[in-house]
């Protein structure tokens, strides 16, 4: 993974520096709430309903154990015992002291961490797929250019105060597992016509309280363009981008009033003069960083079936939790974060540093984020995986439900969100108590449950299979369901099946349209795909066919 | 009481004076909203004294471009804390248009911004005058950057990781 050489630890210092002396003049009234604001939100720092909220960035997800240890460590002594991964692959603590926060940075920078941009109307961290460089889909492993908009786009002079938030998602691979559709900017990694690799991109995907699929603006770019590109299409949009009414600033409402087309004539317009003035991407730094991605030091193995014989605990476990690997004798190993009894994302800091240790054991020292919440050791060897289930199940990060219903992606919702209406959280809990037989679960197959607690769509509720969003009548917490929804390359918003139903209801109302799928299905169908040839139609009626008894 | 501002890296009083504090010197440096130069250019032109004009966040840089050689100084504002429009004005002054007079940032500036301002391409600040100081120290936040910019505004050579292209060389 990346390292930090002199440039990097110097800026990283030299900010923690800056933002201790910024909240010391706040803390002595120097500065105003509205001044401070827009400094610690560059920070990643947000004042919440019962505490400040500080978010670390995870760059493109990608953890060392010893980050992940020092988080472990952060969680215990500033927080109260825990952490939560976000959708961005970030992490969030809950409950940290204002004037401490100084502190917890200059922790963090000691590990070559920081929660710089986390927050706030700049260009955010660069996401991408959580099985880069082991996925046998890939055409490349897109993370030395995800570090090198990491680096671009920190303090980038010009961008730092944007008419709203701005991210940007890289994948290499065949399948989207990073949502790329659903980003201000999505850079696909793609041949072009000369044989060569290259980038398609796309701008104005976008969740929220607007929805709207990313289109492309450019399909083929050669790589040594890539920033210079990207600061035509920020350019264009901070100068552009309405910045008088906060629901209509992000780049989705302008490439959407402008036109794709006239949006990519003011974008190559601009890149005229940014390609010429601009960052270019020399041969010598991509190669730079690339080799900080170079493939860890495999053993010749061959593949095996680890599973032969063993209980059906550890094979239901292999099947969800484990997935293929490019290197034969491999699997990349999920680590769930999706225990029926707790919050979706949530770990406490002993697990943090359990999974450093198994990291070290078992997958060269590196831990990844996935975009759902969970995390990931890529490169474990299949003879060790047996090992390493009793160790995870003993610490109860076996669940085995990845790709299935309780593999729920949630905000943290109205528990700790100052802008949610409705608990996330709780209907969480409630959804798994409802569907607590894994057989079931299983039969369903692969299918998406994502859950936001007010249409800010942190849980990226539209383009979940099933999506839930809590909204607030009258001061009461309802909830209104889509269907149809999907993140990947085939992304489509989901269709709202009718009226809001009572936190009580939600679990029914999931089992009633969850059995209209089991009835109509096709052999090998996935619900997503039934829902496409059925409509909502048939789903709906069942729905709302009788009341639900409480 | 004259006017302090933070010019090239230094404190220093203004030479310049805007339109409406009424310079008595017709060859005084005299600073023009847009508006004032668009409606009376012949006679702004006329006058001799060295020209100055304001964009606000809404013009686009093109509106000068015609006439760019003739101001010594092009200023842009900060509206608040949230816009920062004017620092891709200034990148667009400064790296496509050439424009090597004073660029100078107004309204919302303060020693938590100067650093990126500068680096955008402004190389004068006005702010509140208690603010001065700190902001000059300010633009030594950062000893380094990872993107090539411009810079005209910094005092000093930053550490730099992706290098200059010959334009801006």
């Amino acid at each position: 993974m990346y390292r930090y050489d002199t440039v990097d630890k110097t800026l990283v210092a030299e900010r923690v520096a800056q933002f201790r002396d910024q909240t010391r003049r706040f803390l002595a009234g120097e500065l105003s709430d509205d001044e401070f604001r827009h400094l610690r939100l560059r920070n990643g720092l947000y004042i919440q309903r019962h505490a400040p909220m500080l978010r670390v960035a995870v760059p493109y997800g990608l953890l060392s154990s010893t980050q992940l240890r020092a988080l472990g460590g952060i969680a215990r002594r500033y927080d109260r015992g825990y952490g939560h991964f976000t959708t961005r692959q970030n992490i969030q603590f809950n409950w940290p002291k204002l004037e401490n926060v100084p502190d917890i940075l200059a922790e963090l920078a000691e590990v070559e961490m920081h929660a710089i941009q986390t927050s706030g109307n700049c260009i955010r961290n660069t996401t991408s797929d959580h099985l880069a460089g082991v996925t046998p889909d890939e055409l490349e492993d897109p993370r030395p250019w995800c570090e090198l908009i990491r680096q671009w786009s920190t303090f980038h002079p010009e961008f730092t105060y944007l008419p709203r938030k701005f991210k940007i998602a890289v994948t290499g691979a065949a399948q989207d597992r990073a949502a790329s559709l659903v980003h201000d900017v999505g850079v696909h990694i793609v041949r072009g016509p000369d044989g060569n690799l290259g980038f398609e991109i796309l701008a104005g995907g976008g969740l929220g309280r607007t929805p709207i699929i990313g289109q492309v603006v450019r399909e083929f770019l050669p790589r040594e363009h890539l920033l210079s590109y990207l600061e035509a299409i920020l350019r264009v949009y901070n100068l552009e981008g309405r910045r008088d009414n906060i629901h209509k600033a992000r780049i989705k409402i302008l490439v959407r009033s402008l036109g794709i087309e006239e949006f990519r004539r003011r974008v190559e317009a601009e890149w005229e003069n940014t390609r010429a003035a601009g960052p270019r991407v020399t041969a010598g730094e991509i190669e730079r960083l690339r080799a900080f991605f170079d493939p860890p030091a495999y053993r010749a193995l061959q593949d095996a079936d680890p599973a032969a014989g063993k209980s059906t605990a550890f094979r239901a476990w292999y099947r969800y939790n484990t997935t293929a690997h490019k290197v034969p004798g491999y699997r990349a190993v999920f680590v769930s974060l999706k225990k029926p009894d707790v919050a979706p994302g949530d770990i406490t800091d002993t697990q943090m540093e359990l999974v450093a240790d198994l990291a070290d054991r078992y997958s060269f020292g590196e831990v990844r984020v996935t975009h759902t919440q969970n995390l990931l050791l890529a490169d474990v060897e299949q003879d060790k995986a047996y090992e390493l289930w009793r160790a995870l199940d003993e610490a109860g990060l076996a669940t085995p439900n990845i790709g299935t219903l309780t593999d729920m992606i949630c905000c943290p919702g109205l528990d700790f969100c100052s802008l949610a209406n409705a608990g996330s959280i709780d209907v969480a809990k409630l959804i798994n108590e409802r569907f607590d037989d894994y057989d079931y679960v299983y039969d369903l197959g692969e299918l998406e449950l994502k859950m936001s607690g007010c249409m800010n769509a942190c849980g990226h509720h539209h383009v979940g299979h099933i999506g839930i969003l809590g909204v607030d009548k009258g001061g009461q917490e309802w909830y209104q369901i889509t269907i149809g929804g999907a993140a990947g390359a085939d992304a489509s918003l989901g269709a709202v099946i009718g009226p809001s139903v009572a936190k009580n209801e939600v679990a029914e109302t999931l089992a009633r349209l969850l059995d209209v799928y089991v009835e109509n299905r096709q052999p090998e169908e996935r619900f997503l795909d039934t829902v496409r040839r059925l409509g909502v139609k048939p789903f709906k009626e069942r729905a709302y066919a009788a009341p639900v008894a409480a | 009481m004259p006017r302090r501002l933070l010019r090239d890296g230094r404190i220093v009083v203004d030479d310049w004076s805007y339109l409406a504090e009424a310079p008595g010197n017709a060859d005084a440096p005299l600073i023009l909203t847009l508006a004032e130069w668009q409606t009376e250019r012949a006679t702004w032109i006329a006058r001799g004294g060295p020209l100055g004009v304001m964009l606000a966040p809404a013009h686009s840089v093109g509106v000068l471009v015609p006439d760019l050689e003739r101001f010594a100084l092009i200023g842009a504002e900060f509206p608040g804390p949230s816009d920062g429009r004017a620092y891709s004005q200034a990148r667009q002054l400064r790296e496509h248009w050439k424009f090597t007079g004073e660029l100078r940032a107004t309204g919302f500036v303060r020693r938590d911004l100067v650093f990126f301002m500068a680096r955008s391409g402004f190389n004068s600040f006005e702010l509140p005058d208690t603010e001065i100081e700190a902001a000059a120290a300010a633009l030594s936040t950062f000893s380094a950057a990872y993107q090539p910019s411009n810079d005209a505004g910094l005092p000093f050579k930053l550490r730099r990781r992706l290098p200059d292209t010959p334009a801006i060389a």
